[in-house]
């Protein structure tokens, strides 16, 4: 039958988890950037020397120092804190809102499903990085505004990932089963939407994990994000435009520090939706 | 197919007058007066009185939100209350620029990934295709305005071929235009095309799996004859959604990259307003991009209607 | 150019083999798919290739034409006659000229089989332009109506301009067809092309196959699952299992004196016309007291169905329910003998009636309102059930039989609780469906369960075999702690033939037979009185099949239940049914006793399903009058 032929192709492009791997060891380096940063950093990330304005890396400096002598290093450290702060409230915000949306419109139909979507597609209009314009202008530029902003912009992606699953698990035999011996609405989400869907919400986390990071280096980067003196990387990044003739190491190390964390995240999602997959496709 | 379009222009209507007002109220959750705020702490109350009046903003709220919002659509979108100056024609000015940026950098992003994205899926197991998947992977955590910073590193700095920064209108000077807008749209291009590939590279991935693409090499086609033929129509509905997507993205992308380049566009007016706390221009700005994104989607609607027929029977 | 002295007869003549297969062995990187395969074809000649799911038939003709996935290898030598050229290992760009021209195939699904933006009459056009066997596109696209007329689709040149979704499973197939035939190939491959069509469609499909070949003398290499089909359109079959092929010769030979152990399971489990001495369906395991339907016996009787099984005690040892299809039944009754209704049941369910019936179904209406496709538009309307009576008696088999878009969906899931009449009244143990609160159903749902059709759906992957069978007891009201539901699930797996152990286990550690035992352990662990099977065998293999059935059938006698069965396979039910309601459209358009619906259908469509439906020794019966005749 035709399911022979495809069935082998599966088994044989199973790849070996190597975007796991890689990804989940990028989003590890991140996590223990932040971490040791509370510990310790070479010199205090937010601390000026004068003296020592814009110098190459060497063994006091490892990443050079910026143009008031304060040391790069120190600042990537402290800056991976403010990234996975921003990314976790923000991706937190969005998966308790939008998830249970997603599935509430997904189980109910009708109405519910008509205006949460709609709800979506207006939010839908407004990204992340322009929900945060609005609150910088109104609010002032602070990290909570970031967060705030880019979780309530995260939502709609959250509230469609998790409506088509949970359209996908309720138009199941499994679902019609649990119908027939009259379980609970609240059961069935439980007990069959949840549990199929978890995969896929993961892999969301994951992708608007790396959204996040993004949002965040470029709030920071036009000054809406977390205000100075505490050291992210979109700023350091802006504040580094104006050596870009004489001093372009100075871009490339928050630059290189972003594209790691959102590859991270990238990898992470992409290897997640590998392994998670194939058991959707069986539940079909 | 007619009846499809009026759906989705009713849809397009409430989403728009949701957005109106979701931008109003939330704009007006600011404390603080803005007569006060232009007048400043020692303004009398008679000037203050006046200047609301002039503002208009002694009104009730709800006349306030319908006098901007009918405006809108007219081109009026009121005076500023800090320049004092007509937001409307600043706007049209500034949209041109912005759309020049986003429609190049689209046109740009998918002559990169169409053929990259097909290539990588037809080899997806050769050295060539591994390489491009990478590539798109790499170029996709790489934020845009690293990217243009990056580019004015080594094409600016490094080896002097464009201007690191500024404009010029393609009416006044289309060389100087050529040069000024090679790497912001290089730089919004290279990030889209990487996002665009690899959506491109998993639809062409799909489309090589179905049943009418072996029906076709069942027929004597050859493998990209098939793929051609029969292949890329069907690709491109999944790839036309995700470019409606990326559009967006792309328009709010720009706002960063006028920033990195100094591009008198939308979204350096928009954080100048932001700035100077002007938040007429904030808010009438904000509702130009956001009605421009839906415009976007409405007519990618349109086109999904051509592609595929069986949206076109199904009304 | 390259064509024309490929076409030229290189040697051999009419004696020459069709095609010419020589220990082809197909293979992944790490374990053979098909091992040895050989087969000599001459032309005209039709061959049927039997297995089950995973015997390696499929990936044999994917071989065949040259278009096997990536990573699966072949070796061995396969010749077509006109080609020197050894079509293993034969560049792509030579076996292009021979696919779709000398050589092509006709796939199971033919909706996802035709490219949904073209429309049907340039896709068929497409293959002639390819070969170059029309000489303009205009004379492409004329020849395509002409054999889309060919393949009898109502007003050709109207559907030459239809894209593949406004066509129905049945047309797309003819398209499918056509689009094979174009070229006049002298082998056409198909790869179950009416498994996924209706029973009705099939028949008229296999026809027109049939003669398509037989009139431009084309060999045909036909694959399928299904030993009836075979039997009606095959001179010779293979038998594959597991990749290797167990056994060969004419059809005749293989269906009535079988050598190998497994082509003569394969014949017990798929001949539904025959029982053991027990009255149950031969499996696999209980093949050794089978016997095939043999030749000479095969002649003389002509209503086929009712074949005695020689050499077994065919009278069955149950008590109070012989099953009426037990093939000692015997040709027809007169059919005024049997009183059509509901009220009347066999003779043999009498003795169960208990009074009231258990089902009662009056003037059931459902319409479903297709969503607005404006805002101000009209709804329409869309009519699934269109006013239906019927009773079911306590203890009655109940079979209802319809071909997709019948209702008979619909009629299952309002008798479920499932979904609300739009008119009617629908009574299922005492209580009333039609308006009832959620809360109301409970009760009814707890008389009434369901088999569902997908062994892969209707389990939920993530649940372990334990939380499956014990859900029906987390029902509001249910208070059962968990010792006692272990327990209960323990009894459950025990009663439908599962190891305890698989308690412990998910459903992806189950063969498909497996996880259907898994799903009637769930539908009867809190003891209903009402089983409702939908489909429950037709995505099954043949050799689980019987299994399955056998164990429902001695399920419904050990708990008593009342078993109402939902089939488009007409065999099937009457094997397990006693009673029958035949749906069309939406309506019951004929109901009596199984035996008065098959031996005497009043209806013309009850008519043409019958005679539609095929089994193996009516097929067989046909094929050996015709060669005696």
């Amino acid at each position: 039958m035709t399911t022979q032929p495809a069935a082998v192709v599966r088994s044989t492009r199973r790849r070996p988890p190597a975007t796991l791997l890689v990804g989940a060891a990028l989003v590890l380096l991140v996590v223990l950037a932040a971490l040791v940063s509370f510990i310790w950093t070479p010199y205090n990330p937010e601390q000026a020397f004068p003296a020592d304005r814009l110098q190459g890396s060497s063994a006091a400096h490892l990443m050079g120092t910026d143009r008031y002598g304060r040391d790069v290093f120190s600042g990537i450290l402290y800056g991976a804190r403010i990234t996975l702060l921003v990314g976790l409230v923000a991706v937190g915000i969005a998966l308790l809102v939008g998830t249970p949306l997603g599935i509430l419109a997904g189980m109910r139909g009708g109405a519910v499903e008509e205006v949460s979507m709609r709800a979506a597609d207006i939010l839908l209009a407004f990204p992340a990085l322009l929900v945060a314009i609005m609150f910088g202008a109104v609010f002032g530029a602070s990290t909570t505004t970031a967060m705030l902003a880019i979780g309530i912009g995260s939502i709609p992606g959250f509230a469609r990932v998790a409506r088509s699953g949970t359209l996908q698990v309720m138009s199941t035999e499994y679902v019609l089963a649990a119908k027939a011996s009259s379980q609970s609405a609240f059961r069935i989400a439980r007990r069959h939407v949840l549990p199929n869907i978890a995969g896929m919400v993961v892999v969301q986390c994951s992708v608007s994990f790396a959204i996040a990071v993004l949002a965040e280096a470029a709030l920071s980067f036009l000054g809406l994000g977390t205000p100075p003196p505490v050291p992210s990387w979109g700023r350091m990044l802006q504040e580094s435009q104006q050596f870009l003739g004489t001093y372009p190491m100075l871009a490339v190390w928050p630059g290189l520090a972003i594209a790691v964390a959102v590859l991270g995240f990238n990898l992470l999602g992409d290897g997640l939706r590998d392994k998670f997959d194939p058991k959707l496709n069986g539940g079909r | 197919m007619a009846i499809r379009l009026l759906v989705n222009l009713a849809r397009f209507a409430v989403t728009y007058v949701a957005a109106t007002v979701l931008v109003f109220l939330f704009m007006r959750a600011i404390p603080g007066d803005p007569a006060q705020i232009a007048l400043g702490v020692n303004a009398t109350p008679e000037l203050l009185a006046q200047t609301r009046a002039e503002f208009g903003t002694d009104r009730p709220l709800i006349v306030q939100y319908f006098d901007w919002a009918l405006g809108l659509p007219m081109g009026d979108f009121g005076t500023s209350y800090v320049t004092r100056q007509d937001i409307s024609p600043l706007v049209l000015d500034r949209v041109q620029v912005s759309l020049i940026l986003v429609v190049l950098a689209m046109i740009v992003a998918l002559l990169i990934a169409v053929p990259f994205g097909t290539l990588a899926a037809v080899k997806h197991r050769s050295p060539g295709g591994i390489l491009v998947s990478g590539a798109s992977q790499l170029g996709v955590a790489v934020p845009n305005f690293l990217a243009g910073i990056l580019l004015v590193v080594v094409f600016a700095v490094g080896l002097g071929w464009f201007p690191a920064n500024g404009w010029t209108a393609p009416a006044e000077d289309f060389g100087d235009f050529l040069s000024r807008v090679a790497l912001p749209v290089l730089a919004l291009a290279s990030v889209q095309g990487a996002i665009l590939t690899r959506y491109v590279r998993s639809a062409v991935m799909e489309v090589m799996s179905e049943d009418y693409l072996r029906t076709a090499r069942a027929k004597g086609l050859g493998k990209m004859e098939a793929l051609l033929k029969h292949g890329l129509r069907n690709a491109s509905i999944p790839v036309l959604t995700v470019t409606s997507v990326q559009l967006a993205a792309l328009i709010i992308g720009a706002v960063v990259i006028e920033r990195v380049f100094v591009i008198p566009g939308l979204g350096s007016m928009l954080l100048d307003a932001v700035g100077n706390r002007d938040l007429l221009t904030v808010q009438s700005v904000v509702m130009v991009l956001v009605a421009i994104t839906l415009i976007i989607n409405l007519v990618v609607d349109v086109l999904y209607t051509v592609l595929d027929p069986r949206i076109r029977k199904a009304s | 150019m390259a064509r024309l002295s490929d076409t030229a007869p290189v040697h051999g003549g009419p004696d020459e083999p069709l095609l010419r297969v020589e220990s082809l062995t197909v293979s992944t990187q790490d374990r053979p798919l098909v091992s040895d395969f050989n087969l000599t074809m001459s032309r005209g000649e039709r061959i049927g290739l039997i297995g089950e799911s995973g015997s390696g038939k499929s990936m044999t003709t994917t071989a065949l034409m040259g278009l096997l996935p990536e990573g699966v290898t072949a070796t061995g030598s396969i010749k077509l006659a006109g080609h020197d050229l050894d079509l293993v290992g034969a560049p792509d760009q030579q076996l292009r000229r021979i696919r779709g021209n000398d050589m092509t195939m006709v796939f199971q699904e033919p909706l996802t089989a035709l490219n949904p933006l073209m429309k049907v009459g340039p896709q068929v056009a497409e293959i002639m332009l390819k070969h170059r066997t029309a000489s303009s596109r205009a004379a492409a696209s004329a020849k395509a109506v002409e054999l889309l007329a060919g393949v009898k689709l109502p007003d050709p040149a109207e559907a030459a301009k239809a894209y593949p979704h406004q066509l129905s499973g049945g047309q797309r197939q003819r398209v499918m067809l056509a689009m094979a035939l174009a070229n006049d190939p002298a082998l056409l491959l198909c790869d179950e092309p009416t498994t996924a069509l209706d029973v009705t469609v099939q028949r008229q499909v296999l026809d027109l196959i049939l003669e398509s070949v037989q009139q431009r003398g084309t060999g045909l290499l036909f694959i399928t699952h299904d030993l009836s089909v075979v039997a009606n359109i095959c001179d010779r079959v293979l038998v594959m299992n597991n990749g290797q092929v167990v056994e060969e010769g004419t059809t005749v030979d293989v269906f009535s004196r079988p050598q190998h152990p497994y082509t003569r399971g394969l014949l017990a489990a798929s001949d539904l016309d025959a029982t053991d001495a027990d009255g149950r369906l031969f499996t696999v395991a209980s093949a050794g007291g089978y016997t095939p339907p043999a030749p000479d016996h095969l002649v003389d009787e002509v209503p086929a169905a009712a074949v005695h099984t020689p050499g077994t005690g065919a009278k069955t040892t149950e008590t109070e329910a012989p099953a009426p299809t037990t093939p000692a039944t015997g040709p027809a009754e007169p059919a005024g003998a049997v009183v059509v209704g509901p009220e009347t049941t066999a003779p043999a369910t009498t003795t169960l009636d208990a009074g009231a019936p258990v089902i009662s179904v009056k003037d059931l209406v459902r319409t479903y309102q297709r969503q607005r496709t404006s805002l101000f538009g009209k709804r329409t309307e869309v009519p699934a059930l269109r006013g239906i009576s019927f009773d079911v008696a306590a203890g009655q088999r109940f079979g209802v039989v319809g071909e997709s878009g019948s209702g008979k969906s619909t009629l299952l899931r309002i008798l479920a609780g499932l979904d609300q009449p739009t008119s009617g009244s629908v009574r299922v143990a005492g209580n009333e469906v039609a308006g009832a609160k959620e809360h109301e159903l409970a009760e009814l749902r707890r008389q009434l369960q369901i088999v569902f059709q997908d062994p892969m759906g209707s389990l939920n992957p993530r649940m372990r075999v334990q939380d499956i069978i014990a859900e029906p007891l987390l029902a509001p009201g249910q208070k059962v702690d968990s010792a006692r539901q272990r327990k209960l699930v323990a009894e459950m797996l025990a009663a439908v033939g599962l190891p305890a152990d698989s308690a412990d286990r998910f459903p992806h550690q189950f063969s498909g037979g497996q996880r259907q035992r898994i799903s009637i352990a769930r539908a009867l662990i809190c003891q209903p009185r009402v089983l409702v099977a939908d489909e429950p065998v037709s995505a099954l293999d043949v050799s689980v099949r019987a299994q399955v059935l056998n164990l429902l059938s001695d399920l419904v006698d050990e708990y008593q239940l009342t078993l109402v069965f939902v089939s488009h396979d007409l065999g099937v039910v009457r094997y397990i049914c006693d009673n029958v309601v035949v749906m069309n459209r939406g309506q019951i358009v004929e109901s009596g006793s199984t035996e008065q619906i098959y031996e005497a259908p009043r209806h013309d469509y009850t008519r043409t399903l019958v005679n539609s439906s095929m089994s193996l020794r009516a097929e067989l019966a046909a094929r050996e009058a015709a060669l005696s005749g």
